[in-house]
């Protein structure tokens, strides 16, 4: 068998895969945190409470109504996204004027609002959701035995990442809201209406992360504290990236699945803090990340 | 608010009114429930385990018999330095006489040693490591319900028997699952078999477990031995049957408890074999315990943690109903000595005993999770496979190290 580095190279294409599909939650939450940060200038701490909402929403629809996971696909993210649109009209517009430090205080408030709510309603332990049966099974590629469901996952999260950074990069749309970023008196100047572009935009930062959970939600136990394992995670993604840059996000979530992986096989114990020891480093050689602009 | 006298002499007045009250009246019991209210264990030991405390209470009659008792509780967060923290100041300002409960290993050996440094009673029954009872021990400590060794010998024992020679471990990086691999690979080398490998994942936060998976599969090991517990667990084997790990692997939960069955779903978590000391719907009392348990917690059945709160506590009320309410505050080493000395018996865990190094002996049970045809309805989720009885059930006394046996 052949061998890298003392791991049978089976091995580690099947790790190297896994930190990929891994990756893909990260460039998802990265990808609605950059942004939320780059057009609101809030430091959303409430993506991960969010999160976990996609995917209780999409556990919700099912035991509730009978509706099933690609509907929830759909739905979880509007359901979401529009409770979003409610807490940035209703709470998070009042800080715009202040420092970063108050979005950040509030939104981190607001998730443990969110998460012990949940707690409190349906416990810690979390809720079973079954993979939709068309997505059962596994293929078996020859290093490894790959879920067909974790594929998918791959799948759906790059189509939605590249997407997101179609229109915000290739569109007028997504001109627009770049302007509005840069200069926002101007561009209300040109009769569009930049408060509601905000709100909008915030709300899909938001359906973005609900997505993400509703993906989450066959892998991992549905419960109130997943998003919190991700978040710190997420936040190392958008530094490392260049906080705001959206490219930047997908990329750094990817590449930082598969360095996490990666870890796993060589030394477990340090693969809760590989991220952050990748952040220090990037932070005192590029402290602008790595797909940041100039100031 | 602004401060004149009136309210400056209210506030005042407000304050004598507990110390007063404290000089006068009868001396009260008070009893924290040390616990996780929010992480990875709190369903299966939580808010059901302040209930199972006011249960015994109020079973034991403890107000008709003139007792005062009062019920604290808090979230030690699965952090030993904020249990440890909270131990302190009960004891130090709230007067706390029994510390109970205390999932997680890490925060239960913390708390072990205040117990013994304040001289109080600490009946722990959420945590697994068999150093409570073993290096660890104290006189000011009960282990009540299970624990690593009894995990890894009921459960370790029955799959090498069954043919599972060759062992890999997931283990939560801490004392809780490091113990359990450690007690585990005793018993499944002794009985010939092999851990041809382990990984240890960091905890709390991990999620993911597909790459330890994938590293246990490649070891060519036919048993994954899962040290860990509550959403760890249910995460490994949610993934495990992904990956189509359960098709060539037979899967040991050395810790699993029925809020975890509960959680996972009959369909994904049928034929897991696992050990328990109490099951709701094993015998005619632990159904009258049960039945008793549920409707003040939302229809949920107690998992073995909750049914120990309320065995343990009833047995101390008992206790210190027999030696008077004054002494059992007094001297926590001599009201675990008279615990020791009474022999148990309650709805859960039928009558046992307990040892001199707190070790509370009674049967262990091997369970294999039925398959939802099986099942009858919600929580019907065990059949036996076999049941070990409690002077073997548990580590033989002069193997545990423990320092208050002479050997």
């Amino acid at each position: 068998m052949m061998m890298i580095f003392g791991i049978p190279a089976p091995l580690l294409f099947g790790q190297l895969l896994l930190g990929l599909i891994n990756g893909a939650f990260y460039a998802m939450l990265s990808l609605g945190l950059a942004i939320i940060f780059g057009m609101l200038n809030i430091i959303n701490f409430a993506h991960g409470a969010l999160f976990m909402m996609g995917a209780f929403v999409a556990w919700a629809l099912l035991n509730y109504l009978d509706i099933g996971y690609f509907p929830a696909l759909i739905l979880a993210p509007l359901i979401v996204g529009v409770f979003g649109v409610i807490l940035e009209k209703t709470i998070i517009s009042r800080l715009y004027k202040l420092d970063h430090l108050y979005g950040l205080l509030l939104t981190f408030g607001l998730s443990l609002v969110i998460e012990g709510l949940f707690r409190n309603a349906y416990g810690s332990s979390g809720m079973p959701y079954r993979i939709p049966s068309v997505l059962q099974g596994a293929t078996d590629l020859g290093f490894m035995f790959m879920p067909n469901y974790r594929g998918w996952v791959v799948l759906s999260a790059a189509v939605v990442c590249l997407a997101t950074w179609a229109i915000i990069e290739k569109t007028s749309l997504g001109a627009t809201l770049r302007a509005a970023t840069e200069n926002a008196p101007l561009v209300q100047a040109f009769g569009v209406n930049v408060p509601r572009l905000i709100t909008l935009t915030y709300g899909a930062g938001i359906a973005l992360a609900a997505f993400a959970g509703v993906l989450a939600a066959p892998i991992y136990s549905v419960n109130p504290n997943m998003g919190t394992n991700f978040i710190n995670t997420v936040f190392a993604v958008v530094v490392i990236g260049g906080m705001g840059s959206i490219l930047g996000s997908i990329v750094t979530g990817f590449a930082l699945g598969v360095v996490e992986g990666m870890t796993k096989v060589f030394y477990p114990q340090a693969s809760a803090t590989v991220v952050f020891v990748v952040m220090v480093i990037i932070l005192l050689t590029r402290p602008r990340g790595l797909f940041g602009k100039a100031a | 608010m602004t401060l004149n006298r009136r309210t400056l002499i209210a506030a005042a007045a407000a304050a004598t009114v507990p110390a007063m009250a404290r000089a006068q009246a009868q001396p009260v019991l008070r009893i924290g429930c040390l616990t996780d209210m929010s992480g990875p264990y709190k369903d299966l030991a939580g808010p059901g385990a302040i209930n199972a405390i006011h249960q015994a209470l109020e079973e034991f009659g403890a107000s008709a018999k003139g007792m005062k008792v009062e019920v604290l509780s808090a979230d030690h967060l699965n952090k030993p330095d904020v249990g440890a923290t909270v131990v302190r100041q009960w004891i130090d300002r709230d007067n706390v006489d029994v510390i109970v409960e205390v999932a997680n290993s890490g925060v239960a050996l913390a708390v072990a040693g205040i117990a013994k440094e304040k001289n109080k009673v600490y009946l722990n029954t959420g945590a697994a490591t068999s150093d409570l009872s073993g290096s660890a021990c104290n006189a000011n400590t009960i282990h009540w319900v299970y624990d690593t060794f009894m995990l890894a010998k009921s459960t370790g024992g029955a799959m090498v028997k069954a043919g599972g020679d060759s062992w890999f471990f997931i283990t939560a990086d801490y004392a809780f699952g490091k113990a359990l691999q450690r007690d585990t690979t005793e018993f499944v080398e002794s009985a010939g078999g092999k851990v041809m490998g382990s990984v240890a994942y960091p905890f709390p936060g991990t999620t993911d477990f597909s790459s330890y998976l994938i590293q246990a599969q490649a070891s060519g090991a036919k048993v994954l031995g899962m040290s860990n517990a509550g959403t760890d667990t249910i995460n490994t084997i949610k993934q495990a049957k992904e990956f189509g790990i359960t098709k060539k692997m037979r899967l040991a939960g050395l810790l699993l408890f029925l809020t975890d069955i509960h959680s996972l779903g009959l369909d994904v978590a049928q034929g897991i074999v696992l050990s328990d000391t109490f099951y709701w719907d094993m015998n005619d009392r632990a159904r009258a315990f049960s039945n008793r348990y549920s409707p003040k917690n939302g229809g949920a059945r107690p998992t073995m943690v909750q049914a120990g709160v309320y065995s343990s506590i009833s047995h101390y009320l008992k206790t210190a109903n027999a030696m008077g309410v004054a002494q059992a505050k007094a001297d926590g080493a001599a009201t675990i000595a008279a615990m020791k000395k009474m022999s148990t018996d309650d709805d859960c865990f039928g009558p046992g005993s307990i040892r001199a190094d707190g070790r509370k002996l009674h049967p262990a049970y091997l369970w294999e999770v039925k398959s939802p045809a099986e099942s009858k309805g919600a929580w019907d989720y065990y059949k036996p496979l076999a049941t070990t009885p409690g002077d073997q059930a548990f580590r033989p006394l002069d193997k545990g190290a423990c320092p208050l046996i002479k050997s």
